[in-house]
């Protein structure tokens, strides 16, 4: 008969607190680590720098920081750097770059040989999705699909990566809200790239809104601050 | 060969006042400064990013690339000439030993994570401030790490067993050991040991529990500081 030790079962953090890599989270086997963390025999630790979340006897950590790393079914906002044989090459904020083929990048037909550039030029912006991530970090794009377009007009600035779920809100609340007090126009991508096209006033509004939400990522009630800060002035 | 007080008036067992910040460094990825008496060190981390000449890719895992460097005006009057030397190149791959234990690379194959340690000011254990400074430059970018790495450089002066050396102890007249240390604090596990000298066993063996038990002070510093950043 296997007996339940739980006198040694103990958590050493709170919910919503900080670890740096190494630090303690609990010990014990009743325990489940999920990713960020992993087990050290009996002790459980944290693996990269995050904010704790505890659900039961799950552990959770969330990420504040890191580049971007690409993820099937991502919806980004990349830029052409190169036109090849057949498609295209877009940085996409990331340590790889992506390809766009032309069987993904258009519903039209493109005849052999055309000039691609026609389609998308070098420096040009678009709104993608990540269709295929390789075991060696190869990634394919597609153009074709609901809000997938080239960008015109407007700024693009960089933010944390992992700020961006804080950035979109809960069913995008956050920046449905920045969107309709500043009235621009927001495509946030999920690899830390933000296109904002609005009156120049509105949009320097909408990046110090921006910027607030990414510094004070970790805050709770932050909808509110930011309406505030929105509807002042 | 009795060194009967420290230069500085410490105790034997005693480091030098020590600051460390994180985020130092906008532009990088992760960024730290960590100072130690009169030693000043700031690292910055850039990656996982694309990694050319294509040669160098590993394709089941990144690599890890640091560079030390002491800015000319730094050190004790003699101009260090700027660049690379031997010495800097030697210490730059100590760091990458030093580090990659605790490191994961594995999610980040083909690509390389760059660490670049500058030295505005010097006054001995420059090493250990720099891989001190790189630990706490590699968690604020946010990479996979078992633990963070503390160093710190023991040693013995005349006849005694010391902790943080300055540049007038490494240089008494009667004789000094350098040993420079660096130790995850968590399990004890050394991943950087050198020494310029002439130790017995016994001393050598207590210095590195000196080095373990120091060595505390400056992670709960690098965890601070790690925390601070995010502070309500």
């Amino acid at each position: 008969m296997i007996e339940k030790n739980t006198a040694k079962e103990k958590l050493y953090v709170q919910d919503r607190s900080i670890v740096v890599p190494g630090e303690l989270l609990a010990e014990g086997m009743g325990f489940i680590p999920s990713k960020g963390i992993y087990r050290d025999g009996e002790l459980i630790r944290a693996e990269r720098l995050g904010m704790i979340s505890v659900d039961k006897n799950v552990i959770k950590l969330i990420p504040l920081s890191g580049r971007y790393i690409p993820k099937v079914n991502d919806r980004v906002i990349g830029k052409v750097i190169d036109v090849l044989l057949s498609g295209w090459k877009l940085d996409i904020n990331s340590a790889y770059n992506a390809v766009l083929t032309l069987k993904d990048a258009s519903s039209e037909f493109i005849a052999k040989g055309e000039n691609l550039t026609k389609y998308y030029d070098l420096e040009d912006f678009v709104v993608t999705k990540i269709t295929k991530v390789t075991s060696q970090k190869l990634v394919d794009i597609t153009m074709i699909g609901p809000g997938l377009m080239t960008l015109r007009g407007g700024r693009i600035i960089t933010v944390n990566p992992f700020k961006v779920p804080r950035i979109i809100g809960k069913e995008g609340s956050m920046v449905t809200l920045i969107k309709q007090k500043t009235g621009c126009n927001i495509v946030v991508g999920q690899n830390g790239w933000v296109w904002i096209n609005g009156e120049p006033e509105c949009e320097v509004k909408a990046v110090q809104a921006i910027r607030m939400v990414e510094k004070q990522a970790h805050l709770q009630g932050l909808t509110e601050i930011i309406k505030v800060f929105l509807e002042a002035k | 060969m009795v060194y009967k007080k420290r230069f500085d008036n410490r105790d034997w067992e005693e480091l030098r006042p020590m600051e460390a910040k994180v985020g130092v460094v906008p532009r990088a990825d992760g960024s730290a400064l960590f100072k130690i008496g009169k030693t000043v060190a700031i690292a910055a981390v850039y990656g996982p990013r694309d990694l050319h000449p294509k040669f160098l890719q590993n394709p089941s895992s990144g690599i890890l690339r640091c560079d030390y460097n002491m800015l000319p005006f730094s050190g004790h009057g003699e101009r260090v000439r700027p660049g690379g030397s031997r010495r800097s190149k030697e210490i730059s791959m100590v760091m990458e030993n030093s580090l990659l234990p605790v490191l994961d690379l594995k999610d980040y194959p083909n690509t390389v994570i760059d660490v670049f340690v500058d030295l505005p000011q010097t006054d001995a254990g420059t090493r250990c401030a720099a891989i001190t400074a790189a630990s706490m430059a590699l968690a604020d970018a946010g990479l996979h790490m078992k633990d963070l790495v503390s160093a710190v450089a023991v040693g013995k002066v005349g006849d005694k067993i010391v902790a943080d050396l300055t540049y007038d102890e490494e240089s008494y007249e009667e004789g000094c050991t350098d040993i420079p240390v660096a130790i995850l604090p968590n399990s004890g596990q050394i991943t950087l040991l050198q020494m310029d000298g002439e130790v017995s066993p016994e001393d050598l063996n207590n210095a590195l529990q000196l080095a373990k038990k120091v060595c505390k002070q400056i992670y709960e510093l690098q965890k601070k500081a790690l925390k601070e950043q995010y502070k309500q």
